[in-house]
């Protein structure tokens, strides 16, 4: 579905990505880790084409997207659907005009029709929808602005959803609402996501796959399981710094 | 010591190589953002609704400034130039003086000013905190253009209110030299008038309705709304670093437009010069 083939990417300095390799089948779930700074969300940028690579190939269903035309481009993305770090929500729209956008741009849909569909993912995501619909973005909780972030990006179908860091900020009981979400989403609606995190926890819940990239490299990848029985330094490093200490970290999840 | 001033020498040199080297990238940056902006303002998708709002927020929004400050700057014109024409009898002339001047000069620039201040503020830090919480970004992923989505509709929004709210300003600023004509130098509002009506009918009417002077006065607000729009436009979504960027942007837009504005306007006037061979 997604695939990256020896991906490099430098902003003018050193290279941020140095060759990186990845690979997402319909219906998995692809967590990639790694600290602050290592290139996580750029890859997500890549796959939008908001960024071109300074060599390499970005492959949405077996097109390379760094080689088609702007027209093309949009036709690619209206097949994703992204969830920002901060929620990203349009600060002069309320709920509903948040939610709605992507059928507006993109659909002919009546009013009544646009409505049932943004009544339908609120509820999805669980958000009583005739409460939060007239409500703005800055009326929101943390936890509620990421579900309306995660309606507005599923709204119109998408393949692929991509997620950047969907539960940094979150207490960890809306952090557990979040992992349960974006399971339910590849349950229910089969669609494949691709979650940049540095959160150990909700990797080893909700992975199906996960890559570890350290100094722009991947230095691990594989299933949750096998991370967490990797003898690498830097992965048994990974996992001893972010893992809350004293606390066993929860079973491989992957519904 | 030798060594030590050759050192400031270079490093004075690199600071001053970087500032040049700035300058030239913005400039550039500024007109390839003109060969995005240009071309989508002639091909579809237009926003409508957007276009509508923001006549809305430049336009109405600005009324009440551009009130205030066309009376005030007609009462003063007619106050400072009174003292003057009294020396001489011409207080007749009081009339002709403030509409040649706001409706040439005054209307237009001050207009411009006024709401670049207000919307050309409020433009930058828009579209400055739009960039920054990367909600310029989500409109790209869902394949909506930012230019077209976000700076068209201000663009022509602006180029078409700016005339409307100079007009506006030009009629309270003679109105205001009418107050001051009538309370301060004992003229008749028929003899003000007049006097008004002898300054378009000098220079002639094109059609033999439109005054060249206000067509001219028209011109450059036209202009300025352009340079406003797309400064503000550009200076916010270029925004980097957070609140202190959006800062930043908004400042850069209010300071580069002002500066366009005044230097515009003198190039508008001497092509308008040439044109009407006044």
């Amino acid at each position: 579905m997604v695939e990256l083939r020896d991906v490099w990417l430098s902003f003018g300095g050193p290279a941020v990505l140095r060759g990186i390799d990845l690979s997402v089948a319909p219906k998995e779930i692809l967590c990639i880790l790694g600290g602050s700074g290592v290139g996580k969300s750029t890859i997500l940028r890549l796959i939008l084409r908001l960024l071109f690579p300074d060599r390499g190939r970005v492959l949405i269903r077996g097109e390379d997207i760094t080689s088609v035309s702007r027209r093309v481009v949009l036709r690619v993305r209206e097949q994703m659907g992204m969830v920002f770090q901060g929620s990203a929500l349009f600060d002069s729209m309320d709920v509903f005009g948040n939610v709605s956008f992507p059928l507006y741009e993109h659909t002919d849909l009546g009013d009544d029709e646009i409505r049932a569909r943004v009544a339908e993912v609120l509820s999805f995501v669980d958000l009583p929808s005739e409460k939060v619909l007239p409500l703005l973005p800055s009326q929101l909780s943390g936890g509620m602005r990421k579900r309306v972030a995660i309606a507005r990006a599923i709204v119109h179908e998408p393949a692929i959803l991509l997620f950047d860091e969907p539960t940094s900020g979150l207490d960890p009981i809306t952090t557990r609402t979040i992992d349960d979400l974006i399971l339910k989403l590849k349950r229910d609606l089969g669609v494949c996501a691709i979650v940049v995190t540095h959160d150990v926890r909700s990797t080893l819940r909700i992975a199906t796959e996960s890559v570890l990239l350290w100094q722009g490299k991947v230095i691990f990848s594989g299933t949750p399981g096998a991370m967490r029985a990797s003898r690498d330094k830097y992965v048994r490093e990974f996992l001893s710094y972010l893992g809350e200490p004293g606390e066993p970290l929860p079973p491989e999840g992957g519904v | 010591m030798p060594g030590e001033s050759s050192n400031n020498r270079r490093s004075a040199a690199k600071v001053v190589a970087g500032a040049i080297s700035n300058v030239a990238e913005t400039v550039y940056a500024y007109f390839a953002f003109a060969c995005r902006v240009v071309p989508a303002c002639f091909t579809r998708p237009f926003y409508r609704s957007d276009c509508i709002q923001q006549m809305d927020t430049i336009g109405v929004g600005s009324i009440l400034i551009v009130l205030l400050t066309g009376l005030f700057t007609g009462m003063v014109l007619a106050l400072q130039s009174a003292v003057e024409m009294e020396r001489f009898g011409a207080t007749v002339y009081i009339g002709r003086l403030v509409a040649a001047s706001t409706i040439r000069e005054l209307g237009p620039v001050i207009t411009g000013l006024m709401v670049t201040g207000r919307a050309g503020a409020g433009m930058a830090a828009a579209l400055g905190a739009m960039r920054v919480t990367e909600q310029s970004a989500a409109l790209r992923t869902m394949g909506v253009d930012p230019v077209r989505k976000l700076v068209v509709p201000r663009l022509l929004a602006a180029m078409l209110m700016l005339p409307i709210l100079t007009i506006i300003a030009d009629l309270v600023a003679i109105f205001g030299g009418l107050v001051i004509a009538m309370t301060k130098l004992d003229l008749t509002a028929r003899m003000y008038m007049s006097s008004v009506y002898d300054t378009m009918a000098e220079t002639g009417f094109i059609f033999r309705v439109f005054p060249i002077d206000l067509v001219q006065g028209l011109a450059k607000p036209f202009v300025f709304g352009g340079l406003m729009a797309f400064t503000s436009c550009f200076y916010g979504l270029r925004t980097r670093g957070g609140t202190e960027g959006v800062g930043r942007a908004t400042t850069n837009a209010v300071v580069t437009t002002s500066v366009l504005i005044l230097a515009s306007d003198y190039f508008i006037t001497q092509i308008l010069i040439i044109v009407f061979a006044l």
